[in-house]
């Protein structure tokens, strides 16, 4: 009996302390990769990188500028795409609906949410790639604003309904329209919760490649307009990465260090300062 | 409290009543099982228990009483040390089992000596049988699960009802019975002392008097103590009450006298208060 | 639409107009309409998605039928086209990626909802979110530099040496293999496996953990035997819904496995798997089956996934009642 008691004791000091290696290991890995990135990418970033053009293969040098404020442009197009529906369709479920079809939306969601983003790839690609015949900037920032439509969507749901309800009583009370409470009330009294949405599942599109590679494509200079392929920083580390030259490997540390750094402190921020407070939903 | 104190005076007579004239059996003719000294418990700052003394006796169900918050289910707690799951909580003072400092003893072994059941039925999501077998299964028992589950399921007035649907699972029973099985559940690993906490304040007033009925049945061969906010419950099956107000034990006694003739204005006003 | 009437029906059909002309006119009606569609818009993606993939790989399907998924040739040039080595490796790289990442995720989980006190729980669990946020194409780019050759030179030779004669071992490695792709999706998975299974660790009552306790069980015995199977099917949710990321990631996996449409026992042979093959070829591809055909591995995917998806959103609900289903 003695025997067996020490023996319990003794499995489970072993696999709770194993259970903390595990915590601790998957955090070191986090810190691994920023490390990794710093040191690789610290060494290959200049004032240029931000500045300048690709240089053609084989000079040295040159930058990502276009890179850059493609991806930009790209977020841009996808938030035109990803927010209204996600943000309207957000108010819809957590304020108008029923029970059957707000559950139908909510699934499809949540599964619209776990499609591979190459799929959402392949869809843009015969919605408007095939049909103009090129590959545009509209086309990859169509493809990232479905991507944008589930996280938004669920999250702006999720605020709204944390809402207290004394708050909407109260306008209720004083004789205002169910909308107007909403558009008064609701909205404002969750406006940073949803901003914080909207912002992290920019960060999460931010950081896509698949989708973008046959719609976006990519490009070795300026894009002007929606419709020609654009460069983005994603595509750009991809392709510079699986490059045979170690000039291009450099800048895909650069390249990667500013995507990860820009993805990591929109997801600090918004899960800090901005929602500082109120529980934020997983991605 | 006090809204709460008016609705439960029911329209029983005083259950004291039909005690009147019986003779208390005093705590010092009676085997100690258990002996606490001046304790004082801390939930991080804010003191719970202060300077609480209390004798258990062997094969007596002694019954904690008092208004909600008075710290009656904290003192029950910490007889099996389940308050070291919680975080930031400190203990002063002494409890012996059995004359051993409780605090040093090994505290799995405790728990498997102190057996509790709790305030709401929760039994695990497994079939009857393993919440039974639970407790042996963990502590490697040697002998036959089948009989032992059998004996504790009987011992805790389940088996008739249970006895064709062992491998059903637990929740597809009624509270009650729930209950009852949570009871055989501790039971079955054997303890010396049953901690129940509130164990009916979820059932309706059939059930728990089959549980009080129950009650006086173990008592035989275990030690009870059992927290209670039902007073004529205290008064039905429990041979000493301790009666606790803001985490002091005001009066401890025979239950008879305690209910007869109080000895602290406290514990009248709470017991009349009650009865109306 | 049908929202809408519905309400305004159950007001009483008697002051039904007067009802919608009143909520027409505070705008009520109008926000209801306007909010419905762009939720209705989510419903009307998916199912386009799901039709363009349809109807865009009709001639593979003409031609190949269900060969298509059972077959091992990929042959642009002579336009056949048989899925299995990309299936394969999906699957493969797949089932690597659990075997590292349910052990580590859960035992993690186990300890940031039953051990650690909870501001060391949330703060751990916070990095471990952002873990889930990094792009996977930086995965891709430090398992090219860092675990290729890792993969090459340790644990290759080290696996080959002591278990080369067994066939799942088999030499030579090059780096890029079935192996690599598993280990970086394995580091990808976890972040998943964690923040959903401790979530539901987390929502099992604490009178569980009592009851066990009050038996005499270890906190090891009370979290292994009580705990976790009281949320078994909210972890298995969890493992769906990271399956389901594994089998749909592209460029992390497209960057490691090689690239090769070949079936191997060995795991530290190369490979290929949809997603990466889509990504490779797509752009490349000349000839309308030979799209088709890449069209038709996004459909298997899309339904792959989906498919999974819903399984896992099911269990996950069964055990937290939430998740997909509010109310």
């Amino acid at each position: 009996m003695r025997a067996r008691l020490l023996w319990r004791k003794g499995l489970s000091w072993f696999m709770l302390s194993l259970t903390g290696f595990c915590a601790l290991g998957s955090v070191l890995v986090l810190f691994f990769i920023l490390g990794y990135l710093v040191v690789n990418g610290g060494r290959a970033i200049n004032w240029a990188f931000f500045t300048q053009l690709p240089k053609p293969v084989g000079e040295s040098g040159g930058g990502m500028a276009n890179a850059i404020v493609g991806s930009g442009k790209l977020l841009l197009l996808a938030s035109c795409i990803g927010v209204p529906i996600g943000f309207l369709g957000g108010v819809y479920l957590a304020e108008f609906g029923g029970r059957t079809f707000s559950f139908l939306v909510r699934y499809t969601t949540d599964l619209l949410n776990g499609v591979p983003s190459i799929v959402i790839g392949i869809f843009a690609y015969s919605l408007i790639v095939l049909p103009m015949k090129h590959f545009s900037a509209l086309a990859g920032g169509f493809a990232l604003g479905v991507m944008m439509i589930p996280i938004t969507m669920r999250s702006t749901e999720e605020f709204l309904r944390a809402v207290p309800k004394p708050l909407r009583e109260g306008a209720m009370a004083l004789g205002a329209s169910k909308w107007k409470t909403i558009q008064r009330v609701v909205i404002p009294a969750a406006f940073r919760g949803i901003l914080t949405a909207v912002l992290l599942s920019l960060a999460r599109v931010a950081g896509e490649t698949a989708p973008l590679l046959f719609t976006a494509f990519g490009n070795r200079f300026w894009s002007d307009g929606w419709m020609h392929p654009i460069a983005s920083l994603p595509v750009v580390v991809f392709t510079y990465a699986i490059s045979p030259y170690d000039d291009w490997h450099r800048q895909a540390w650069a390249a990667g260090l500013v995507l990860l750094v820009l993805v990591l402190l929109t997801n600090v921020i918004s899960r800090t300062v901005l929602s500082r407070g109120i529980s934020v939903t997983r991605s | 409290m006090e809204i709460s104190l008016k609705a439960t005076a029911s329209n029983q007579p005083p259950a004291n009543s039909s005690r009147e004239g019986v003779l208390a059996e005093p705590l010092a003719a009676l085997l100690t099982r258990m002996k606490i000294s001046r304790l004082n418990f801390f939930y991080s700052k804010k003191q719970a228990l202060f300077d609480v003394n209390l004798e258990i006796a062997a094969n007596r169900v002694t019954a904690l009483i008092g208004p909600s918050g008075c710290g009656k289910s904290t003192l029950l707690r910490t007889m099996n040390r389940m308050y070291e799951t919680l975080r930031n909580v400190r203990l002063e003072g002494e409890i012996l089992l059995d004359n051993e400092n409780l605090l040093a003893l090994d505290v799995v072994q405790l728990r498997r000596r102190v057996g509790m059941v709790f305030q709401r039925p929760n039994p695990f999501p497994k079939s009857i049988f393993e919440n039974v077998a639970f407790g042996l299964r963990i502590n490697g028992y040697k002998g036959s699960l089948a009989d032992s589950v059998e004996h504790s399921l009987k011992r805790a007035a389940l088996w008739e009802e249970v006895k064709d649907q062992l491998h059903k699972s637990a929740y597809a029973l009624s509270g009650g019975q729930q209950q009852r099985l949570c009871i055989a559940r501790a039971l079955a690993v054997d303890p010396e002392i049953l901690l129940l906490d509130e164990p009916c304040s979820a059932l309706d007033p059939v059930t728990t008097a089959k549980i009080e009925e129950l009650m006086i049945e173990l008592k035989k061969n275990y030690t009870i103590v059992i927290v209670t906010h039902n007073m004529q419950q205290a008064a039905r099956v429990s041979d000493f009450t301790a009666f606790m107000l803001n985490g002091v034990c005001v009066e401890f006694n025979p239950t008879a006298l305690l209910f007869t003739t109080p000895s602290d204005p406290r514990t009248e006003s709470y017991i009349t208060g009650r009865f109306g | 639409m049908s929202a809408t009437t519905a309400t305004v029906q159950r007001a009483g059909p008697a002051w039904a107009p007067r009802v919608f002309l009143r909520r027409l006119a505070n705008g009520d009606a109008v926000a209801h309409l306007i909010t419905l569609i762009f939720a209705a818009a989510v419903i009307l993606i998916t199912a386009s998605l799901f039709y363009i993939l349809w109807r865009d790989s009709a001639l593979p399907r003409a031609a190949f039928g269900w060969n298509f998924l059972f077959t091992q040739t990929w042959d642009p040039v002579f336009e056949k086209f048989g899925a299995l080595p990309f299936i394969y490796g999906t699957l493969m790289t797949s089932f690597l990626a659990l075997l590292m990442a349910v052990p580590l995720g859960l035992g993690a989980a186990i300890f940031l909802a039953e051990l650690a006190p909870a501001r060391i729980s949330d703060g751990l669990t916070f990095v471990i979110e952002l873990l889930a946020a990094v792009p996977s194409v930086l995965y891709g780019l430090l398992g090219v530099f860092v675990v290729v050759p890792f993969v090459r030179t340790v644990v290759g030779p080290a696996l080959e040496n002591s278990f080369g004669v067994i066939p799942f071992f088999k030499g030579p490695g090059y780096g890029v293999s079935f192996l690599t792709a598993g280990l970086v999706l394995s580091i990808m998975i976890v972040p998943f496996i964690i923040s959903v299974s401790r979530e539901i660790l987390m929502a099992v009552p604490v009178d569980q953990r009592e009851a066990a306790l009050s038996l005499g069980a270890t906190r090891w015995e009370s979290t292994w035997r009580v705990v976790v199977p009281y949320a078994r099917s909210g972890i298995f949710g969890s493992i769906f819904l990271a399956l389901a990321r594994a089998l749909g990631e592209t460029m992390a996996v497209t960057m490691v496995i090689g690239n090769v449409p070949a079936i191997s026992a060995s795991i530290l042979a190369p490979g290929y798997s949809i997603a990466a093959v889509i990504a490779n070829e797509f752009t490349e591809a000349t000839g309308d089956l030979y799209l088709q055909a890449l069209v038709e591995l996004g459909l298997v995917l899309f339904l792959l996934t989906f498919i999974l998806n819903g399984m896992a959103r099911l269990l996950i609900l069964a055990t937290t009642q939430k998740g997909t289903a509010h109310e």
